[in-house]
């Protein structure tokens, strides 16, 4: 049989077999574009009126929050009550993704924050109007330009038996545990301490005052931005990692040789 | 006098060489040609699990070595300064010398951290190179008889080691080391009797007082490291002396000793692993943070870390005093006795004494007289093997118990949860591990006597005439079935009355351990057997195999 | 089949062992000696075969892996040299820098991977160098019998024999009983020098009591700050130190005996036994913070589960019920201290404890 010599007659016009791909890239970064476009929240924002805010911070709380909490924030079985806990501890656990909570366990974990800063706002400012607590902190405290020698004997004292010197986190009863607190910000750190979410004690501000707070944020903040000068760290877990990397990596490096070194030659 | 003597003796060489001036110098003033005579050439047996020891000593003289650096600089003082260097989070707080010298080691002095890194580096493989040191030697049995002697200083050895680590993270008074010194303090206080004298003495006063890094730095420079040496020649005496065992093998007999000679493959080799262990430990140090003392500041009864534990060696001791069970104690008259830190005491004692003497024990249970110099296949000591295994198990148990807290984070947890079922396998994790590891231990014997009688299994499948398929077995060589054959055999004792036609208790009791060592066993396999494996084919081989297994094994 | 399966000795059992057909340089001089106890002497035991042949080694063969070989070994000592130069560089272009914490990490990096690759250099060197070029086939060394031989024997027990007979102890009973006697009190006296380890207190007496007495006001710990009740709100956690510790000599020794924690729950959630009535104030307590198990400090406080736990050992204490044991090694509950106001609002003890604060010791109830 012959080969044609001739190609069959497109049936339909030129296309270059490049058009479908081009096609679907256009596509999709069509309906995305349009997706974002409808859902991006103003980032462009105007300034929100406090009423404006308690008012959307209503309507967010209704649809995220009554059903553990209570529609007038009184508590239910689920929940307890928010008379009271201020702005602050609603930043931190909404900001930092804690709450809404997720299936029930020893503890709420951290997760990504379900809000955006906006809402956030609008919703601590709804909480913060039923009843004085407190209130976001100031910024000249979030800053880290305290005392680090302060800051660091503070921590030891108050807050290293829970989250370890060094901030590596550390076991509680039945399951809970107190977090790392690498890379937490400034300001969820003072709200923490200052509002004592589930677990953590009140460090209100008679007991740690605002500048005792911005201390040991400070220090934080220098651990955060020194590294140790030893070398990797190990987690800074202590001897526990130091024990363990020893016998796997240096004891079993060391063997390995022993076995090279007693082989016969080839 | 015209030519020099050459120190291997013999024929007198015409020519000078500057060696042989220099050896025939020192030899006329101390005899070192007797010496080199007779260590010189001497055998070393080479296989890498002998060198474990090895690495025990140069970690060791590495930590001697940079201890020195480090005595330049330590102040074991107590006494009260305000830190003023280069460490910000520190600056201006009330610390001892003790710690304010150790952080000035670390950030004002070039190199001053990495050697306190490979001094601690070091320590950390010292003890754990000395534990599996002490696991080769109790799994060949190379602690029978001429070598018991040897086994107890090791042992000891092992304490020092444990005890100069312990004085050495003390010194720098940090929180870490401090919160460990009070649980000292707390375990001592709780001896019945003696105990609040003991302390107080121990620290010249009420904790923390400001006499106990004094008083541990002389216990760590200097007494611990005097008998440490002096240990440490004993034992290296006594295996010059004894020589070294040898793993059993063709031309291998219980009289000879087979390898290379200490000059110069020995030495060139030994010399050069002593390098390799440094650069590890200096590796590590360069890249690792260890004990990070800035970070736990200065000592104080208040404060505390979470994930407060002690170096690794220690881990046993804080793990058995967190699995005792709460409430344990009792008041003897107006005197408390309490048993919630006596019982972890009484049964780590009782651990440590039994591994201390256990070459005696099972010396007492063979009976056997003979010296041993071929190393035992842990396989071949099916009781002795599963009794170390269950040993490993309870200290191990023991060493993940004083991490219970980390465990409980890493693995999502309760520390309830955690530490009760570490209590449980306490007890049981010897027991299952004793009874795995002694069926693992006959299962490979049997294996073995099997491929020595037929050989491997090479894979070939060959039809025979009338139909039967069979796999081609590969015989071993003479020489590769010798580690297969070679072991001891052993027998329970049989009772016999003595002159007095009586049976003592001590006999009673050691035909019972010897009825629990050596009833189940696998024989070797005998000249006979092998013949018959080799000749008559397959009928003589079942007979053989199902008298053995009458015999003795199963 | 026959084999040999008893397991006592026997004077023919026990001459030579079948399994060492190169000839026996042991010495067996008498039965008890190398009595095999639970041992089995075969007598159709496998003969070791001897040596296997010797397969030489790739550099024993061909030259040029041989040549190959020792240029590796040098490369490698070349490199330990790179490595201890690279170090001493690393030292002089390193230095530490006031006012740069980094530069301390640098400068033990660095440093120490110069000294690494000195050392390892040398290591890999010598051990190759053995490995591929030094003359490697194994070498047989005989041994001896542990024991002395016989006539060694003779003349070390006529050494003692001797020794006795001319110096008399053994017959001279009285030398040698008033001997012992003075030597084993001749150290007692060092023993006694001991007790100047410590001071001439009384340490029973000491670990009965702290410094907290009737009105000594509750201070933060550091600083040393007064605390109000008011200031101590539900959830709190205060870490309370007495007033004046500070300004102890003897701060730390005191702190470990009179650090406090203080906290404040809802009086109907306190359990109060009775007699404690009014140890709390309004609902805030006060407890030792030094652990019954061994001392360390039970810092840790759950506001909702109202426990307390110690992180060493993982005690754990249940404040609603005056700091009950509820897990752990830990014997007792913590000693609480009596707590009320004074005048001014500030917190202050009523007394001492009323027990001896810490772990357990023998006259504790005394």
């Amino acid at each position: 049989m012959a080969k044609p010599t001739t190609r069959p007659a497109r049936k339909q016009g030129r296309r270059s077999p490049l058009a479908s791909a081009a096609l679907i890239v256009i596509g999709l970064m069509a309906t995305g574009g349009i997706y974002a476009l409808f859902t991006t929240s103003a980032t462009a924002s105007t300034t929100a009126s406090a009423s404006q805010l308690t008012n959307e911070g209503s309507k967010l709380f209704a649809a995220n929050c009554a059903t553990c909490h209570g529609m007038s924030l009184q508590g239910t079985k689920q929940g307890p009550s928010l008379i009271g806990v201020g702005a602050a501890a609603v930043d931190f656990q909404v900001g930092t993704g804690r709450m809404p909570a997720a299936a029930s366990g020893p503890q709420e974990e951290q997760k990504p924050p379900q809000f955006t800063q906006e809402q956030i706002k609008a919703l601590y400012t709804y909480v913060g109007s039923f009843a004085p607590g407190p209130a976001i902190p100031q910024k000249q405290y979030l800053g880290g330009n305290g005392n680090a020698a302060k800051g660091a004997e503070l921590f030891r004292i108050n807050c290293a038996m829970c989250h370890n010197v060094a901030g590596a986190g550390g076991a509680l009863t039945e399951g809970k545990f107190a977090p790392a607190l690498g890379d937490v910000s400034a300001k969820h750190i003072y709200e923490a301490a200052e509002t004592g979410p589930q677990n953590m004690p009140v460090f209100n501000d008679k007991n740690l005052t605002p500048a005792q707070k911005a201390d040991i944020i400070t220090y934080l903040k220098y651990l955060d931005n020194n590294p140790s000068p030893g070398g990797i760290d190990l987690a800074n877990l202590g001897p526990v990692s130091e024990g363990l990397f020893l016998w796997i990596f240096g004891l079993g490096t060391i063997v390995g040789v022993t076995i090279w070194l007693t082989a016969k030659a080839n | 006098m015209t030519a020099a003597e050459s120190p291997r003796g013999g024929a007198v060489v015409k020519r000078r060489t500057a060696t042989g001036s220099a050896a025939n110098w020192i030899d006329e003033r101390t005899s070192i040609s007797g010496l080199v005579k007779e260590l010189g050439r001497k055998i070393f047996p080479d296989h890498w699990s002998f060198m474990l020891g090895e690495v025990a000593l140069y970690s060791f003289i590495v930590i001697l070595l940079t201890g020195t650096f480090l005595t330049f600089f330590f102040q074991a003082s107590m006494a009260e300064v305000t830190y003023d260097g280069t460490y910000l989070p520190l600056k201006g707080i009330d610390m001892s010398a003790a710690m304010n010298s150790t952080l000035h080691i670390s950030f004002d002095i070039r190199g001053g951290l990495l050697m306190r890194q490979i001094h601690h580096w070091a320590a950390l493989l010292f003890v754990a190179s000395i534990g599996l040191h002490m696991l080769r030697i109790f799994f060949t049995g190379a602690f029978r008889k001429p070598r018991e002697l040897n086994w107890f200083i090791g042992f000891i050895l092992f304490v020092l080691a444990m005890a100069e680590g312990f004085t050495g993270y003390s010194l720098p008074d940090d929180l870490l080391s401090g919160n460990g010194l009070r649980i000292i303090d707390g375990l001592v206080k709780g001896i019945p009797v003696i105990g609040t004298w003991i302390s107080y003495l121990l620290f010249g006063g009420e904790f923390p007082g400001t006499a106990i890094v004094g008083r541990l730095y002389t216990l760590h420079i200097l007494l611990l490291p005097a008998i440490l040496v002096a240990a440490l020649g004993v034992h290296l005496v006594l295996l010059v002396i004894n020589k070294h065992t040898q793993f059993a093998g063709p031309g291998k007999t219980n009289d000879n000793v087979v390898g290379v000679p200490i000059m110069p493959v020995f030495a060139a080799k030994a010399g050069g692993f002593f390098f390799i262990v440094f650069g590890v430990i200096t590796l590590m140090a360069s890249l690792f943070t260890i004990n990070p003392i800035w970070l736990y500041g200065p000592y104080d009864p208040s404060p505390i870390s979470a994930g407060t534990q002690p170096d690794w060696y220690i881990g046993f001791a804080d793990g058995a005093l967190r699995l005792v069970p709460h409430g344990l104690g009792f008041l003897i008259g107006p005197f408390t006795f309490s048993l919630n830190v006596f019982l972890p005491v009484v049964v780590l004692g009782l651990f440590i004494v039994i591994v201390a003497i256990y070459p005696f024990i099972e010396g007492w249970v063979t009976g056997d007289k003979r010296e041993h110099h071929i190393a035992d296949r842990p396989r071949n000591a099916p009781t002795r093997t599963a009794i170390g295994a269950a040993g490993v198990t309870f200290y191990a148990v023991l060493w993940a118990a004083a991490s219970s807290d980390l465990i409980a984070t890493h693995f999502g947890l309760s520390i309830e949860g955690v530490i009760t079922s570490l209590q449980i396998l306490l007890i049981l994790g010897p027991i299952i591990a004793y009874l795995v590891t002694k069926r693992v231990c006959l299962a490979l014997q049997k294996k073995d006597r099997e491929i020595a009688l037929h050989g491997y299994e090479s894979g070939r499948i060959v039809r025979l005439p009338g139909g039967e398929y069979i796999e081609v077995h590969e015989q071993l060589s003479d020489y590769e079935r010798w580690r297969l054959v070679s072991f001891e055999d052993y027998k329970p004792v049989m009772l016999r009355p003595d002159a007095n036609g009586r049976i003592s208790v001590g006999q009673r009791a050691r035909a019972r351990f010897s009825n629990w060592f050596f009833e189940d066993r696998i024989q070797p396999v005998s000249q006979t057997e092998l013949e018959a494996a080799h000749g008559h084919g397959h009928a003589a081989i079942e007979a053989a195999d199902s008298h053995a297994a009458v015999e003795g094994g199963h | 089949m026959a084999q040999h399966d008893d397991g006592v000795t026997t004077p023919e059992g026990d001459a030579v062992h079948e399994g060492t057909p190169t000839g026996t340089a042991l010495q067996v001089s008498s039965a008890a000696e190398s009595d095999p106890g639970a041992g089995v002497v075969h007598s159709d035991r496998v003969v070791n075969p001897g040596f296997p042949p010797h397969n030489p080694r790739q550099t024993d063969l061909d030259p040029v892996k041989d040549r190959r070989a020792e240029k590796q070994v040098a490369f490698l000592f070349f490199l330990s040299i790179v490595g201890s130069i690279l170090a001493l560089a690393a030292y002089i272009a390193f230095p530490i820098l006031p006012n740069d914490f980094g530069s301390i990490r640098t400068n033990n990096l660095l440093l120490g991977l110069g000294i690494t690759l000195g050392l390892l250099g040398i290591g890999l060197g010598a051990v190759h160098w053995a490995k591929q070029l030094m003359r490697e086939d194994e070498s047989v060394e005989m041994r001896h019998g542990t024991r002395g031989t016989e006539a060694t024997r003779e003349k070390a027990v006529e050494v003692f024999t001797l020794g006795n007979e001319e110096s008399g102890i053994g017959r001279r009973t009285l030398i040698r009983n008033s001997l012992i006697g003075a030597l084993v009190l001749t150290p007692v006296p060092a023993v006694a020098l001991f007790r100047g380890l410590a001071p001439d207190a009384d340490p029973v007496k000491l670990m009965q009591h702290t410094m907290w007495k009737a009105g000594t006001r509750l201070t933060h710990d550091p600083t040393g700050v007064p605390i109000k009740a008011s200031d101590v709100t539900l959830g709190s956690a205060f870490h309370v130190i007495p007033e004046g510790l500070l300004q102890r000599e003897d701060m730390l020794e005191q702190k470990a005996k009179a650090a406090v924690l203080v906290m404040r729950l809802q009086p109907q959630d306190l359990h109060v036994t009775k007699g404690r009535e009014t140890w709390n104030y309004n609902g805030i307590i006060a407890y030792s913070k030094i652990c019954t198990h061994v001392g360390c400090p039970v810092a840790l406080y759950e506001q909702q589960t109202h426990h307390l736990l110690c992180p060493c050992h993982q005690s754990e204490f249940d404040i609603t019920h005056e700091a009950k044991v509820i897990f752990g090694p830990a014997r007792r509950p913590l000693p609480q201290l009596p707590i009320t106001v004074d005048s001014e609002g500030y917190l202050i003890a009523r007394s001492d404890f009323r027990e001896p604060v810490g772990p357990d010791f023998w006259e504790r109830e005394v």
